[in-house]
């Protein structure tokens, strides 16, 4: 005899849920691994120590990881802004975060090229700072090399150009992970640290932002996810020059477009490796957090 | 140390939620806030506290003669317990216990094994020994309550006030942590003020029983004061039950239950007694409830004790005399 369950399907909606997955996810990445491996071991090698491909591997990373943080910290504030205050048109402000959602990629790359690069409204302004910097400090190193490029093309063919983008992607995620969790605090605990003596800084940073760190990472997660598989916005405002603003998914096309299926295939199961390493380890964490704060 | 409000009011939008009220808090007493929702008193407390700021005007708060109107809530050392206890769920209850004291000032701040004694002498006090490392998540609401308190009395308080503290509790709880809080108090003799709908509570805990209705105070005395001379048909039907009767020349008249004699139909008496039918009848517990009817159709609740009950053998139907010590409100 089975045992009853008050909830009744569980065995049609796990075979449904099994046969789904496998359809759309395991499936097809299992086509792109097993592709991936009858590549052989020395064609493996030379794709993972060409320098184009590591150069492009550090920046798609990189500059995720930077976007994810940067929208970790915009979407706190935009969602402490949208949570805590009443103000005329609120309500459109939150619609409007979820507009990089519904925005094809591509047209928010040109747009944001647009006005970011050297012609653009901001980035003929980045462009004469980065100009003025460059001349009165003449700094050396990462930076101004940094500087050099934002002064020649404002803020678009760079790193930095990424980074916006991956940014515009990333933080309505931080906002919608965040905003049940903030909405749920309630004001007592804020009092009750207020009656203890604490100040408005000591309430934000010892109650308050604790109890949002695991909200929080959810988003960074999310965010930094969405951003290393970014493609269409990046490749408009990056300028996809070799060794220096080219990303891995663009790497990837551009192998296909070369009819380079097995190396595609290769940089994109390295791609999907590093990406689950890194997620799993920010689950953990997070778990652990979480746990904590149950 | 005493608590004299003048004069507060205060205003959401259009909606008045305390109107010109003023009352004294004597140093040392355990007062109660008593009345229904929306009748201001949580309001109040939470001006007391200065979580919420009155109405510009004369009004004026008053802590052992000085006006506090303008303090922070941080600045006047109060504790406030919330009904939800308000705990900080990341934190060990040793650190709930020890946060006013960790975001103390550095100049003011006691040295950490200072804090550590202080929060094990507050864990004593509140009967929580041994759970320092625990998370609120892992304590039932009493214990948690506890923990609020002990978080609050650990600055130092000058008057300790409670909303609505055994709100959120179970009944065998609230009732042990209700005695409990009263002994605590009297060994401790901090003013407190706290924040109550039930009648009950407020007359067994306090010693100054506030009754509030409609952004005003009602009436302000000791629970027995309260209890048998109350000042108007609302502090009379609030505080506990009581039989609206009209007499037959037409006045009205409330008597509780327990003022309420039953004997045998046999001995009725027409000059003090009415003659009842047994309605209903609820006996379980020491005290006996019966619903009776009257002979001119109103109906009216009588308390007698058990052996009273037996000693008469009445069952559902029964007609018998009732005489009461009815008071003219």
């Amino acid at each position: 005899m089975s045992k009853r369950r008050v909830i009744p399907g569980f065995g049609l909606s796990l075979g449904f849920t099994v046969t789904w997955l496998s359809l759309i996810i395991l499936i097809p990445l299992a086509a792109l691994f097993l592709k991936a491996a009858g590549v052989g071991w020395d064609q493996w090698k030379t794709l993972l120590t060409d320098p184009r491909v590591l150069a492009a591997t550090r920046l798609t990373f990189g500059v995720s990881a930077a976007a994810a943080a940067v929208s970790m910290v915009l979407g706190l504030l935009v969602t402490w802004v949208l949570v805590r205050y009443s103000f005329p048109g609120r309500r459109l402000l939150d619609a409007m975060v979820d507009l990089p959602f519904a925005l094809p990629t591509a047209v928010a790359g040109i747009t944001l090229t647009a006005i970011y690069g050297k012609s653009g409204w901001i980035g003929s302004r980045i462009a004469a700072s980065a100009a003025w910097v460059r001349d009165t400090w003449q700094p050396g190193g990462w930076i101004g090399e940094q500087v050099k490029t934002w002064a020649e093309f404002g803020a678009a063919y760079s790193s930095f150009g990424i980074f916006i983008a991956l940014t515009f992607i990333g933080f309505p995620f931080v906002v919608r992970t965040l905003q049940p969790v903030m909405e749920d605090l309630g004001k007592e605990i804020e009092e009750a640290a207020a009656t203890l003596g604490a100040g408005r800084w000591t309430v934000f940073r010892r109650v308050v932002l604790p109890l949002f760190v695991p909200a929080l990472i959810t988003g960074f997660t999310l965010a930094f996810a969405r951003a290393i598989g970014e493609y269409g916005s990046v490749i408009f405002i990056s300028g996809n020059l070799p060794m220096k603003t080219e990303i891995l998914p663009l790497l990837i096309v551009s192998q296909l477009e070369q009819f380079n299926y097995g190396a595609a295939a290769v940089i994109a199961a390295m791609m999907l490796i590093i990406s689950f390493a890194l997620l799993l380890v920010i689950n953990l964490l997070q778990r652990r957090l979480d746990w904590q704060n149950r | 140390m005493s608590i004299s409000i003048h004069s507060i009011s205060k205003t959401f939008g259009t909606y008045k939620a305390l109107d010109d009220v003023s009352l004294e808090v004597p140093n040392g007493s355990l007062t109660a806030l008593l009345g229904p929702s929306g009748s201001g008193k949580t309001t109040l407390l939470r001006i007391v506290a200065g979580l919420e700021f009155a109405d510009d005007g004369p009004g004026k708060i008053l802590f052992h003669g000085e006006n506090v109107v303008s303090v922070p809530a941080g600045k006047r050392g109060v504790g406030f317990v919330f009904q939800h206890y308000a705990l900080f769920r990341h934190m060990s209850v040793a650190d709930n216990i020890a946060f006013g004291l960790t975001v103390l000032p550095r100049s003011k701040r006691p040295p950490k094994n200072e804090i550590r004694d202080r929060v094990h002498e507050l864990l004593g006090l509140v009967k929580l020994d041994g759970l320092d490392k625990r998370r609120p998540h892992e304590l039932s609401g009493g214990q948690r309550q506890r923990v609020a308190l002990a978080r609050a009395l650990a600055i130092r308080p000058k008057v300790l006030l409670l909303d609505e503290p055994f709100g959120a509790l179970d009944a065998k709880v609230r009732k042990d942590l209700r005695r409990w809080l009263r002994a605590f108090h009297d060994e401790i003799g901090l003013t407190t003020l706290f924040v109550t709908h039930d009648q009950e509570e407020a007359l067994e805990l306090a010693d100054q029983v506030v009754v509030m209705r409609n952004s005003r105070i009602e009436q302000v005395g000791s629970p027995q004061e309260i209890y048998d001379r109350p000042r108007s048909p609302f502090v009379y039907e609030f505080l506990g039950n009581v039989n609206k009767l009209t007499s037959p020349d037409g006045a009205k008249r409330y008597v509780r239950p327990h003022e309420i004699e039953v004997v045998f139909a046999a001995e009725y008496d027409p000059v003090t007694d009415r003659i009842a039918r047994i309605q209903h009848l609820f006996s379980a517990g020491p005290v006996a409830t019966l619903s009776v009817r009257l002979d001119d159709g109103q109906f009216a609740d009588v308390e007698l004790s058990r052996k009273q009950l037996d000693d008469l053998g009445l069952s559902v139907g029964d007609e018998v005399a009732i005489r009461s010590r009815p008071e003219e409100v």
